[in-house]
């Protein structure tokens, strides 16, 4: 539960950062949509942790008080922006991947978690669509815009291989029909994915060795400083509300 | 909208709707919270009444807006027993908008959602390839400016034959 509300949450930051600086007007518009709507599944997938839980933790308490080892967000999220292609085509990554998830959680034994996904899955389809239009339009445009896509598809692919790599909470997840299996989840990813690449002009690096850890915890050094950003205000003032 | 048939409704009931029903959305302030079609349950049983929202987005701020609203519509009819659910299932859609809300959203000038999902896959609604109608004039010369407006619920488009921008409320 954790790994995906971190997953959405921490993207939703990243996106945040484009605020005011987007290349235009309406990207900088939509990169904050689309933020706004990741942070919405990580504050519906928050509350249900803590309900599950039983210990009184809010989404507050998840998001602001909780240190880097505590977090379970996949690497890729917490890179840097970088450039305009990096980030597009991460958001692109990361929500494809949120989308080959929701379409299997609609089926989850959780009924909150199904519901959840059921919800979300609405919002991704129309991050997807626009994302994807995004990366072929980069891919396929000047040879500027494809040269730095291609950096970025070279530099995020190693990343996602985390993505679908079961480790033993996703095993159990999958034994008890609550999460899904990674394996199908990683084909209905792979396919439009390899789809948008071919109209975008773009190719895939061959396959790396390289895995990220971010969902056991184990983060990169950017992540530090983004806690750092988006814990502060809620932990110089405790307590503080709008 | 679900509602009840109003033989069915007990008075404070009737009440609890017709109060809702005067809920304006905080973002746009023409429809209500009943017409955008969030209102999905009424329950007034054992001295509580209970309200059940199904929230348009998911991080929309002004869900939270709205609920503080309805309890202070709730407030003024004398109720203090107030609990407000949130209903994630079956997930909003604007196919839940009333026939009045689509009148009162161009009469204001946003281009209501013209596709209902039954049958068609939301694929087909592509905002750059499927057209709304301009709300002032009505011309389906349209383009998409931006598929992300000012609110989750809008993108903006602008009309070919008068020139003028205009939001859209995407079909969800």
């Amino acid at each position: 539960m954790l790994r995906l509300a971190d997953g959405a949450l921490i993207l939703a930051q990243r996106l945040g950062e484009w605020c005011g600086h987007g290349p235009a007007l309406e990207e900088d518009i939509a990169f904050a949509n689309i933020g706004l709507d990741l942070l919405g599944q990580a504050r519906l997938l928050y509350t249900h942790a803590g309900a599950l839980e039983g210990r009184g933790r809010t989404e507050d308490s998840f998001a602001y008080w909780r240190d880097e080892a505590e977090f379970f967000n996949p690497t890729i999220v917490e890179l840097p922006n970088g450039d305009f292609a990096q980030s597009v085509l991460r958001a692109y990554l990361f929500v494809l991947y949120q989308q080959s998830l929701w379409a299997r959680l609609i089926a989850s034994t959780d009924a909150e978690l199904a519901a959840i996904a059921g919800k979300s899955a609405k919002e991704t389809r129309y991050h997807v669509r626009h994302l994807g239009n995004w990366v072929v339009r980069l891919g396929d445009g000047t040879a500027e815009s494809h040269t730095r896509l291609q950096r970025a598809l070279d530099y995020l692919m190693p990343y996602t291989a985390e993505l679908f790599a079961p480790d033993a909470v996703d095993d159990a997840l999958l034994a008890a029909r609550i999460g899904p299996a990674l394996g199908d989840a990683a084909t209905a990813w792979r396919e439009p994915l390899a789809a948008t690449l071919a109209k975008a002009t773009l190719v895939l690096p061959a396959a790396s060795p390289f895995l990220s850890m971010g969902k056991r915890g184990q983060h990169s050094e950017a992540m530090g400083y983004l806690l750092t950003e988006m814990q502060s205000l809620a932990r110089a003032h405790p307590g503080a509300t709008w | 909208m679900v509602s009840v048939a109003p033989t069915a409704m007990t008075t404070i009931e009737a009440k609890v709707w017709a109060a809702l029903q005067a809920v304006p959305d905080p973002e746009i302030p023409v429809i209500s919270i009943t017409d955008l079609g969030i209102v999905r349950e009424v329950d007034c049983a054992a001295e509580r009444v209970t309200v059940v929202v199904t929230p348009t987005y998911a991080g929309c701020p002004a869900t939270e807006v709205i609920k503080a609203d309805i309890v202070s519509a709730l407030r003024e009819l004398g109720i203090t027993s107030i609990e407000i659910k949130l209903r994630l299932t079956p997930p909003w859609t604007t196919d839940w908008l009333t026939p009045a809300a689509h009148a009162a959203l161009r009469e204001y000038g946003i281009a209501p959602p013209h596709i209902t999902l039954d049958g068609v896959t939301r694929e087909d609604t592509h905002a750059i390839t499927f057209k709304p109608r301009c709300p002032r004039c009505t011309s389906l010369q349209t383009e998409c400016l931006s598929e992300f407006g000012a609110t989750p619920c809008k993108a903006l488009y602008r009309c070919q034959r008068c020139r003028e921008p205009f939001e859209y409320f995407k079909p969800h």
